[in-house]
């Protein structure tokens, strides 16, 4: 099963790009001049970018540096013991939406100190693996065409967090 | 936005100056600029790369195939762009992109389907629908193999680490498919007030 998920991760790549090419050359598309005719906008796109991310990704390194999210974990610890869910792995819950190399970051942690054994690692593993960092992509997707109200986007995307949170737990409850 | 912004800002600096953390939190505004311009700089060339082998991909007619598999969800789901095929197909790629855990791929697509919805959106500076319904999509996180995390399962010893594929599918399923109920939901009240 491992190998042929790495198999099937190291071609698809590959394969698409090379779908791509041969399906241009079929239909007598001039693929070079395309291709950097689309990649022009590369630097552009990405530049524009910047002041979107430095907002977020500011705010969001000095809330953390603050040790507000420490702070909140310390809070919902009660909650935490009635539901069976093990404290360690709070911080990611609250991390995830935020920054996602810090969720891996703590997923790592819990994962080197508690062992591949503990609940707390498989839960965790499974709580950073279905989750995507929402603020970040909204920065990202908004800043590239210089949206500046977000309408209900943001509270979308916490919303679906918070859903998929309480769905770890359970999931994990049955099949872990 | 900005209540947002000015909450997270205000909250670091009451909490970083309680527990004396405040040289931090300073010290946070320095790293994390820094670490922004390096995501974006990082971006450049793969966002380049791909950019190129989409527009090859749109000029062959590949990127409206595969807008016309998925028409028949995508006609619910994106009601107020249904006619643009380019954006419907840019979406569709990004999806499977994302699904793939192909995420540098799928941000540079996604990129482009919003310069697609932001064409025919009528408030350029505000959200349209079908942005609201694509990031929905996009911040649920749909992830058929979560490979970072099981490299690092792997890296601490774990002997089975596919066994969390499963749980993974599952728990990503569930809230993708409520982050989409949750954006229609959001966007009746919306029209509603």
């Amino acid at each position: 099963m491992v190998s042929f998920i790495n198999l099937v991760s190291l071609w698809i790549l590959p394969l698409i790009i090379l779908t791509i090419l041969t399906v241009g050359l079929i239909k007598k598309v001039p693929v070079y001049e395309v291709f950097t005719d689309g990649a022009k906008d590369g630097f552009k796109v990405s530049i524009n970018i910047i002041p979107y991310l430095v907002a977020i990704i500011v705010s969001i390194s000095m809330l953390r540096a603050s040790g507000f999210i420490e702070y909140i974990g310390t809070l919902f610890s009660g909650i935490f013991e009635y539901f069976k869910v093990p404290v360690e792995v709070l911080p990611i819950m609250i991390v995830r939406s935020l920054s996602g190399s810090a969720a891996l970051g703590v997923f790592s942690d819990i994962a080197h100190n508690l062992g591949p054994d503990s609940y707390a690692t498989k839960l965790a593993a499974v709580m950073v693996g279905s989750s995507e960092t929402t603020f970040y992509v909204l920065a990202v997707y908004f800043g590239s065409v210089g949206i500046k109200k977000f309408r209900y986007a943001l509270a979308t995307g916490i919303i679906a967090d918070i859903i998929g949170i309480v769905a770890a737990i359970f999931v994990c409850r049955i099949l872990v | 936005m900005n209540y947002i912004f000015y909450c997270l800002i205000l909250l670091s600096i009451i909490f970083g100056a309680v527990t004396g953390k405040l040289s931090d939190v300073v010290n946070a505004i320095l790293s994390g600029a820094e670490l922004s311009v390096k995501v974006a700089f990082s971006l450049i060339g793969i966002m380049a790369f791909w950019l190129g082998i989409m527009k090859i991909a749109q000029e062959c007619g590949l990127v409206k195939i595969l807008a016309k598999i998925l028409m028949p969800i995508t006609k619910v789901l994106f009601r107020d762009i249904k006619s643009n095929n380019d954006a419907i197909g840019d979406i569709a790629m990004n999806f499977t992109a994302n699904a793939l855990g192909l995420s540098n791929a799928a941000t540079p697509i996604g990129i482009k389907a919003m310069q697609e919805m932001q064409e025919v959106n009528k408030d350029k500076s505000s959200a349209s629908d079908a942005m609201c319904m694509f990031l929905a999509m996009n911040t649920a996180g749909f992830q058929i193999v979560p490979a970072t995390v099981i490299a690092v399962l792997v890296s601490v010893g774990y002997k089975n680490p596919t066994d969390i594929i499963l749980p993974v599918l599952v728990v990503t399923s569930i809230a993708f498919v409520s982050a989409i109920i949750v954006a229609l939901i959001f966007k009746k009240l919306w029209r509603a007030q």
